[in-house]
């Protein structure tokens, strides 16, 4: 008979590699997986793994980590913040859709003006979009109850469809001839987020989910905000005795994450994205939930996660074209990957015993 | 005095050589011992002593590692609850087993095997609960019944089953005097039906007037059996604790000027299972301690919200050496000098899944300069918390064990170390000795004096009626939200204090 | 414009039953004191294996019936998650709608472009699986009100440690609602697939399954409730579609914005309802979305 005993303190070592061994399962089941499609399980797993940071193609790939990583970990790290505290934003899909709105506008509002401020406000325009659409969320819980998780996770569908009205009406490109579409940012100068250094992927972006990894260490493990953050997630008693006003703690986290997510959706239609479209939200908000969860929603995890999930996604995509791989897979890679996560979590909370029978 | 189990007598139920162990713990070591018919026999321990899992194991919950239980001399080892019902066994537990949204007589029906169809249900359940003299309305929700009502419907459970042996885990803690001594008419009733009763406690008065034998348990062993009757409260206490009982030193403390003043306070219950405080007026001087009793669920947590700052309240409510502190959060009344120790120690007090270290944090910040700026000091919340170790006597293997990991005692003692070693103008206590090993609540207990002795004032709120006897000066009863005007401590009666805290209410019916 | 009050009446039903079923299974899950946000996963997995095997064998029946079992076998998952592994109940349903999203756009490929077999019409020409829906409502209530297995549901959902001390199996109890809640989404994930839309597109609940929790919250955790929330629900989406049909001049993006936003204009006045109003209170489980663990 095996028994779960409950640890007193959570183990260090488990936390660190039950992340390791959920990544290691997923590789195998996900090979299996493969398998049983017709495919090659080892070109597979070697194809979405390894040759895009060391294959033959690995000249166009590298570069790409970058990209797709950074608007993962950017948005990660706001929504790991809110998942310590037990607030439940699983709508960051809609505040990136959302910043990448209202920065964009800022610069179509404006075209054709060329000014050094206009990607700064363009910044601050996403970064406010991205806030407000977190912020409907907060406001509704702490003024009638509702639940976050719902409201948070309706407004995504709300931002799709605003965003393809967007793209089809009041942004369309005057000279798109008549496709659907905005301008495309990447050809105007004041307004384009730009690969910084050659051949590295690195734009704003980057900058910034860096810029977001140290801050937010920096709150969780300096700051007694950060502290009371932690503290309101496994205790919320505790919190409240401590001091934290629970409707404060809402609408920190929620703006937050809404902000990063939607400073993450303006970096993007500013730069890899180009223009506002009715397929804008590619799906980085939910996959970024996974990333905080496989960084143990802490900062540098995020920052080791982001890559690794960045990595999927560019790998599958090479999967795709060289194997024929379903472009789904990636998304089934990424999901098996959350299910082994949470399975093995469960080291890190309890011994597991042989019952000793009399 | 005998010890053991005398075989020439029938019994109901024996334990013989019964052992069990947890990590880390053997909760249970070569129990054994018998009940027979028509006996209340008391199972006596400290906290921790072992009693609850021994009657666990007896209602099915945990198996025993080791030793032979047997029901009316047939083998018993029930495999789960049912089964121990099945065989006769009840229980009554501690911290009820009720379904706050379902209504009496559902709940009623989950603790049977073969319940009636409703309606015959509802008449059994009108019928026997009126034959005991405890009306029960079947069809009421139990989240609307106060806690004697509660326990109605937790004894009702057991007597529609007709058990032979019937289990009671600390039954009177949730009741006022009155109401305890209308549940042991209750158990003499059955006991001379021929019900043998369990009944577990730690409260050495009651045992020693309503009890006709006692097992006495310490670190797992029956260390004493004998007839309660025949011996002192302090000969019991001694057993239990095993050696002589610390003593109280209340010496050197004279009231000096007001330091807490509370007028008019009144807030609205926080939820459906809350109490609504009710124009509450105090005054609390320097060097003095106010005792506040009461039944569980009278306010007593709505009191200390109110008062550490939790939950804020109209302007003048609420005001500490001239200052209002009505409206202003626990950081700000901490800085003020008001501080104060909930009664949950987990989840309230402390963050379980937090260091001691990290504990510091949630209230010593402003205080012992452990948070400056926002920035924490990790190095500060070190020596702190080291420093209560030290001068609290908590036994732990180092500052880093998460609070979860501590004895219920000794993470006691942090946690009102943590708010004494503050100097605090005025500290407010809820419960700081439940649960908690005499050892522990000692020291605890001294030094809410010692505090009170170097001219701040406190206030221990109770359920525990010696301890406030023991300590205050000024004692008022709580009860339904309201505050009684204080009396002296000295020369008050339980009887007396019985009355204050509402006597049997909800109860009366049954005496009509 | 003229909107005949009958067809509306036959339109609201065919556009309620997808999140009825769905929310009558997670009302039991959730009765139980589980909180399983898959739906929408689970729901998405009872589309694609009904349309495949109602398209494989001809039977839309026989559709349902995969359905149900897939639904249920999906949902086993987080039931193993959750239930064993003793994971977070909020993270592992998200995990279980993400893997649900992309295991069914990844073996849904080969069902792209072609049509569900038709479906012979119910009494009253109202499909047969529309009256399944309106029977399971009183069966649902029945069982949580009336039986012995409901009220000891009940009792898990609204406390656990007390039902446990009863001796109760909370694990046992536990699984057999996700079960049923995972046959009940599939199910309604299927209606969408095989009576509605006749074909198999990716991602096409389109958020159903977490309209179908917000209408668990509106019911206060009651099966007439959920008739009700899916009722309006159906209504809003059949208006909606009516005003694109009659060419209002409101785009279509914003007008399809309307299912979403009345579940949150709902969602927000239950919850200031039970939040204010001290008589109504909530009807939610006492343990509802937390784990239990027995140490014996």
């Amino acid at each position: 008979m095996i028994q779960l005993v409950p640890r007193q303190n959570a183990s260090n070592l488990w936390q660190i590699a039950t992340p390791l061994l959920a990544v290691l399962a997923t590789m195998i089941a996900g090979g299996l997986l493969f398998a049983t499609m017709g495919h090659n399980p080892v070109a597979a797993i070697r194809t979405i793994f390894w040759d895009p940071l060391f294959g033959m193609a690995s000249g166009y790939s590298r570069p790409q980590l970058l990209v797709k990583a950074a608007p993962l970990i950017l948005i990660a790290s706001g929504l790991a913040i809110g998942f310590r505290a037990g607030i439940w934003n699983i709508g960051a899909e809609g505040q990136y859709i959302m910043g990448a709105i209202t920065g964009a506008a800022v610069a179509l509002a404006l075209y054709p003006l060329e000014a050094w401020w206009l990607f700064p406000a363009m910044v601050a325009a996403g970064l406010a979009g991205g806030w407000a659409w977190g912020m409907i969320p907060a406001l509704l819980r702490n003024w009638f109850g509702a639940s976050e998780i719902l409201v948070s996770l309706m407004l995504v569908y709300v931002a799709q469809r605003i965003a393809a009205w967007m793209a089809f009406g009041p942004m369309r490109n005057p000279q798109g001839m008549g496709f659907p579409g905005s301008r495309n940012l990447q050809q105007y100068p004041s307004a384009s987020n730009p690969e910084l250094i050659a051949g590295t992927g690195a734009h704003w972006g980057v900058v910034a989910a860096a810029f977001a990894v140290l801050a937010t260490w920096f709150l969780m493990s300096r700051h007694i905000r950060g502290f009371h953050i932690r503290a309101a997630g496994t205790a919320p008693r505790a919190a409240r005795f401590a001091g934290v006003r629970p409707a404060v703690l809402v609408a920190f986290c929620l703006g937050l994450s809404g902000a990063l997510a939607g400073a993450a959706g303006l970096f993007e239609v500013a730069g890899p994205a180009g223009q506002i479209t009715d397929r804008i939200g590619v799906g980085y908000g939910f996959t970024a939930i996974i990333v905080a969860f496989l960084g143990r929603l802490h900062p540098v995890g995020i920052l080791l996660a982001g890559l690794l999930l960045a990595l999927t996604y560019i790998g599958g995509e090479l999967a795709q074209l060289t194997m024929g791989l379903p472009a789904a897979s990636v998304q089934v890679f990424q999901g098996m990957l959350l299910f082994f996560l949470l399975g093995f979590d469960l080291l890190t909370r309890y011994q597991i015993r042989r019952r000793i029978t009399a | 005095m005998t010890k053991g189990t005398d075989l020439a007598v029938p019994t109901v139920f024996r334990a013989e050589g019964i052992g069990k162990s947890y990590p880390g713990v053997r909760a249970n070591d070569d129990i054994s011992f018998a009940v027979r018919p028509g006996e209340i026999h008391a199972l006596l321990g400290e906290n921790g002593a072992g009693k609850s899992t021994l009657v666990k194991m007896i209602y099915g919950l945990v198996r025993p590692d080791e030793g032979r239980m047997f029901l009316l001399d047939a083998p018993h080892a029930p495999q789960d609850p049912r089964a121990a019902r099945a065989a006769g066994v009840a229980m009554v537990f501690q911290h009820f087993s009720l379904f706050d949204a379902l209504t009496v007589a559902e709940n009623i029906a989950l603790g049977m095997e073969n319940p009636p169809p409703r309606r015959e249900l509802a008449a059994r359940i009108t019928q026997v609960s009126h034959d005991f003299g405890l009306p029960l309305n079947p069809a009421r929700r139990v989240v609307t019944l106060s806690a004697g009502e509660r326990q109605r419907v937790e004894i009702i459970r057991c007597l529609l089953q007709n058990p032979r042996l019937l289990i009671m885990d600390e039954p009177t803690s949730v009741l006022t005097p009155q109401e305890a001594e209308l549940l042991f008419a209750t158990l003499r009733k059955l006991a001379a039906q021929g019900t043998a009763i369990l009944y577990i406690s730690h409260k050495l008065e009651e045992i020693r007037a309503h009890c006709d034998r006692a097992t006495i348990l310490r670190h797992g062993r029956v260390v004493e059996s004998c007839d309660p009757r025949a011996h002192s409260a302090r000969d019991l206490a001694a057993m239990m604790v095993g050696g002589q009982m610390r003593q109280i030193d209340r010496s050197g403390r004279q009231a000096g000027e007001v330091l807490l003043e509370v007028q008019g306070l009144s807030l609205p219950a926080p939820d459906a299972e809350g109490t609504a405080l009710k124009d509450i007026a105090l005054t609390l001087r320097a060097g003095e301690i106010l005792g506040i009793g009461g039944v569980a669920g009278n306010g007593q947590e709505e009191l200390l919200a109110a008062l550490s700052g939790e939950v804020a309240s109209r302007p003048g409510t609420v005001t500490l050496e001239g200052a209002d502190l009505s409206g202003k959060g626990p950081e700000p009344r901490r800085v003020a000098g008001l501080l104060a120790a909930p009664e949950d120690r987990l989840g309230h007090a402390a963050v379980p899944d937090f260091s001691l270290i990290e504990n510091t944090l949630l209230t010593a910040g402003a205080r012992k300069g452990l948070v400056r700026r926002g920035l924490i000091d990790h190095g500060a919340a070190r020596d702190y918390a080291l420093a209560v170790i030290r001068d609290f006597d908590v036994r732990t293997p180092g500052p880093h064990v998460a609070a979860r990991a501590l004895s219920g005692g000794n993470l006691q003692k942090f946690v009102i170390g943590r708010e004494v070693m503050q100097a605090p103008r005025v500290l407010v206590v809820n419960q700081p000795t439940w649960g908690v090993d005499a050892g522990a609540a000692a020291a605890v207990r001294q030094s809410l004096l010692d505090l009170a002795r170097q001219g701040a004032g406190v206030i221990v709120i109770s359920q525990d009626l010696d301890e406030l006897l023991e300590l205050s000066d000024r004692f008022c009863a709580l009860n339904e939200g309201r505050l009684s005007p204080p009396v002296p401590t000295e020369g008050l009666t339980l009887d007396r204090i019985g009355l204050m805290l509402g006597g049997a209410h909800g109860m009366e019916e049954a005496r009509i | 414009m003229m909107i005949d009050p009958l067809s509306v009446f036959l339109l609201l039903l065919g556009a309620s039953t997808p999140i009825l079923f769905a929310a009558l299974g997670e009302l039991v899950v959730e009765r139980a004191g589980v909180l399983n946000l898959g739906v929408e996963g689970m729901m998405i997995t009872g589309a694609l294996a009904g349309f495949g095997a109602a398209y494989s064998t001809g039977n839309p029946f026989l559709g349902f019936l995969v359905a149900a079992c897939a639904g249920a076998a999906i949902s086993m998952l987080f039931a193993a998650l959750t239930q064993v592994f003793l994971a977070n109940q909020v993270a592992s349903g998200l995990a279980l709608t993400l893997f649900g999203l992309g295991l069914a756009a990844m073996l849904g490929k080969p069902f792209e472009g072609v049509r569900a077999p038709s479906m012979p019409a119910g009494p009253l020409r109202i499909n047969w699986i529309v009256w399944l829906g309106l029977v399971m409502v009183p069966l649902v209530w029945w069982f949580l009100n009336r039986t012995r297995s409901g009220l000891i549901l009940r009792a898990v959902g609204e406390n656990h440690e007390a039902a446990h001390a009863l001796g109760y199996n909370i694990r046992l109890t536990r699984l057999a609602a996700i079960a049923f809640g995972g046959a009940m989404a599939g199910v309604g994930g299927a209606f969408i697939s095989i009576a509605t839309v006749l074909q198999w597109t990716e991602g096409m609940t389109a958020g159903a399954g977490w309209i179908a929790l917000a209408i668990v919250v509106f019911s206060n955790w009651t099966a007439p409730g959920v008739l009700a929330g899916a009722w309006l629900f159906g209504g809003v989406t059949v208006l909606q579609l009516r005003l694109q049909a009659a060419g209002v001049a409101v785009p279509v993006q914003l007008l399809s914005m309307a299912p979403y936003l009345a579940t949150i204009i709902v969602l927000v006045a239950i919850s200031a309802r039970q939040k204010f109003s001290r008589r109504a209170g909530t009807g939610a489980p006492g343990s509802l979305g937390t784990n239990f663990h027995a140490l014996r």
